[in-house]
């Protein structure tokens, strides 16, 4: 604790002479929901020097899982004879006509897993019922997913389907700077990078001349991260720097990567927030096609209208923030969530409204406007 | 198929409806339910105070405290206790933290058919010596049984009654700038040890729920400190709900210091892994107590003699302005805000 101690002081130390130095607003965006809760959870917002922000981006599994994916897994639910399994934080995600939670209140066999592979041990359990596992999540959760394909297909398994929904890291960063954002540099995900190696952010300095620096998921590890920012951003360079070499090489875990090959191909899907983007996403291999919901359920494209008001798309690409938007904090609580920025746990919406305070009056740091 | 248009037609009827998970969660919604359903109805001076027990006014100037809590835990034996354990503690416990001796205790028993005898004779064996160390006794009790699909196990209902020794002035409405806050030890084990046994059996963890009577304590302190402003176990809601009420009751401001706040590494290790903030989980063998500065010392003092509370801190302060907020000041030297949990979806933990 010392030690972590002496660490944040010193990153917040630096990050107040860059900062200072700069002369200039600057903008940063992390793109991990752990890196969003832990920012609050740790009062570093409260230790940022005025003129540095630091912005959420769909980083959160949740958040940008489209309305019409969460729509679909209502439905599925519903059929008779269906087991739903899904993460936790998924269950209270309202599409448009509901949410999970909801449909379990009517009937649904909606149940919370924390490993795919329970799904698979459920189905392996239970026969006679068919069980749909939702893979949601990034580069971190869709190895898991893999496993539990390839261990349904070794059991012989014909109840058991996975509704994939996963994500892909990069090209969302690619598109977001695609569309204008205006901000100067990334605090990379620990997490996924585990997974992606810090190789594969070298795109992004490369083509956007943007700084990406890799970093663990707690609070003064996210300052040091936001300190080496703001010194590469001084000395204007753009760089590719990892904080935390002790879990991310340059390449990555292969094994994982295997898997996900082995079982998924890339595929263009739809973000919240930020439409359909080209290879972005997953989905499975014809070769398991029989594990697939999609198929075997022969689910139709998706509506992905978003619900009214809601403004979670522009909160996650960082053209707003979650006070900007008007059903924040007022009929979008995380009791009555709208948006999925306030359903999940690593929602930003669920962030500011846990960790700040409720009534703007008493707000102690200044909401800055983005953009 | 029409099961889907159900769900459409009753969907937006159901918002708001329904009771959910969450009412039982203890946090806001449970307030909620408790605003506009309970206290509407039976609204009296007693209940009025929504303090652990109610203290109920009997001949002349005696008083009797009076408690009930449910208890539908899962799984029914965990790593440090067991549902006995817990109906005991929990109900010995509130009737402690409000100044009361805890004297007899009633026990409602909802079994489900089926369930295994020796269960049964294990957790009433863990009844029976629950009781002796707090030294209260069962006097009354209720068996009855449901079908095997109604109800998971074994639920249990134990209602408590305590009687005053001295003239009990501890109250909400006592606190006041400057008072201290006091924890007797680690917090958060209860509810990570029985998430952790619920949700990830497979994982082995030395986390153990810290599920004990705290009476016998709480009587020696306040032998030892009679003039304590308040007192409440942090069990639902965790430290943050009981300090965000606090505040908002009182309407002082209170600042919690992160840094003083004990915690087991394994139970941070197990909140991190459950992504869950510690202050947001119950305890159920901690009381947090609320004394003015120049009794921090004698409380410490009497308190770390205790073997249930060999750790107990100062974690935090009530301050001026009157904000009605909770505050914490973080290991980073930041500040943010403690609401009171809304009700989350956790697992059932007490």
């Amino acid at each position: 604790m010392t030690g972590q101690a002496i660490d944040s002081r010193e990153s917040l130390s630096r990050l107040n002479d860059a900062a200072r130095r700069l002369q200039r607003e600057v903008r940063y965006m992390e793109v991990c929901g752990t890196h969003t809760v832990n920012a609050f959870r740790s009062g570093l917002h409260s230790l940022m020097p005025p003129n540095v922000t630091l912005l959420s981006g769909p980083g959160c599994p949740v958040c940008v899982t489209s309305q019409g994916d969460i729509d679909q897994l209502i439905e599925l639910s519903l059929q008779s004879g269906v087991i739903m399994c899904t993460y936790g934080d998924m269950i209270r995600v309202t599409g448009q006509r509901g949410s999970l939670e909801e449909a379990r209140a009517l009937g649904a066999d909606v149940r919370i897993v924390y490993s795919a592979l329970d799904a698979v041990r459920l189905a392996a359990a239970e026969p006679r019922r068919q069980v749909i596992f939702a893979g949601v999540g990034f580069e971190t959760t869709a190895p898991a997913t893999a496993v539990a394909i390839l261990e349904a297909d070794r059991l012989a398994l014909m109840n058991f389907t996975v509704f994939v929904s996963h994500k892909l890291i990069i090209p969302a960063m690619q598109a977001l700077l695609k569309s204008e954002v205006n901000i100067d540099g990334f605090v990379c995900p620990g997490h996924v990078s585990v997974v992606i190696g810090s190789d594969a952010f070298r795109p992004i300095v490369e083509q956007y001349w943007l700084s990406c620096v890799i970093t663990g998921f707690e609070g003064p590890q996210i300052a040091a991260a936001l300190a080496r920012l703001c010194e590469l951003t001084l000395s204007g360079q753009a760089a590719l720097e990892n904080l935390y070499p002790q879990a991310v090489t340059s390449t990555g875990n292969q094994h994982a990567w295997k898997l996900i090959e082995q079982v998924f191909t890339p595929a263009n899907v739809h973000w919240r927030g930020l439409s359909e983007l080209p290879g972005s996403g997953l989905e499975i291999r014809g070769r398991y096609a029989r594990f697939n919901a999609r198929v075997r359920y022969e689910l139709a494209a998706a509506d992905n209208r978003e619900p009214p008001g809601c403004r979670c798309g522009e909160v996650i690409t960082g053209r707003c923030t979650p006070a900007d938007c008007k059903l924040f904090g007022t009929v979008c609580t995380p009791i009555q969530p709208i948006g999925p920025c306030m359903v999940s746990s690593e929602g930003t919406c669920q962030a500011w409204f846990k960790y700040r305070p409720r009534n703007r009056a008493q707000s102690p740091t200044p909401i800055r406007s983005a953009v | 198929m029409t099961r889907q248009l159900d769900f459409q037609q009753t969907f937006l009827r159901n918002r708001r409806t329904h009771i959910s998970m969450a009412h039982g969660g203890g946090g806001q919604l449970t307030d909620d339910l408790v605003q506009s359903v309970f206290l509407p109805r039976f609204g009296n001076e007693a209940l009025n105070d929504l303090l652990d027990s109610a203290v109920v006014p009997l001949n002349g100037a005696s008083r009797m405290a009076m408690t009930i809590d449910g208890y539908v835990v899962q799984p029914l034996k965990f790593p440090g206790g067991d549902i006995g354990r817990l109906a005991v503690s929990g109900t010995v416990n509130d009737l402690a933290v409000t100044g009361a001796r805890p004297q007899a205790i009633a026990l409602g028993l909802i079994l489900a058919e089926g369930l295994d005898q020796d269960v049964l004779e294990d957790v009433m064996d863990s009844i029976a010596a629950t009781t002796a160390e707090a030294g209260v006794q069962v006097v009354t009790g209720d068996t009855k049984v449901v079908g095997r699909n109604q109800a998971d196990g074994m639920y249990i209902t134990t209602a408590g009654i305590g009687t005053f020794v001295r003239k009990s002035r501890l109250h909400p409405d006592r606190i006041e700038p400057g008072d201290v806050i006091i924890v007797n030890g680690p917090i958060a084990d209860h509810g990570l040890a029985v998430m952790l046994a619920r949700e990830m059996p497979q994982v082995k963890s030395a986390l153990r729920s810290d599920v004990a009577p705290l009476n016998n304590m709480i009587q020696r302190l306040l032998a030892a400190v009679p003039d304590i402003s308040f007192m409440r176990d942090p069990t639902r809601g965790g430290i943050a709900g009981l300090c965000a009420d606090l505040a908002a009751r009182t309407g002082w401001h209170i600042r919690l210091d992160e840094t003083r706040i004990p915690i087991r590494p394994e139970t941070h290790h197990a909140a991190e892994m459950l992504g869950l903030d510690p202050l947001d989980v119950a305890n159920e063998g901690k009381v947090v107590i609320v004394a003015r500065a120049s009794d921090a010392d004698n409380v410490l003092n009497a308190l770390r003699n205790e073997p249930l509370a060999a750790d107990a801190q100062i974690i935090g302060q009530v301050e001026q302005p009157a904000d009605g907020l909770c505050e914490l000041v973080t290991k980073m030297g930041g500040r943010r805000v403690i609401h009171k949990p809304y009700g989350e979806q956790l697992p059932r933990i007490c």
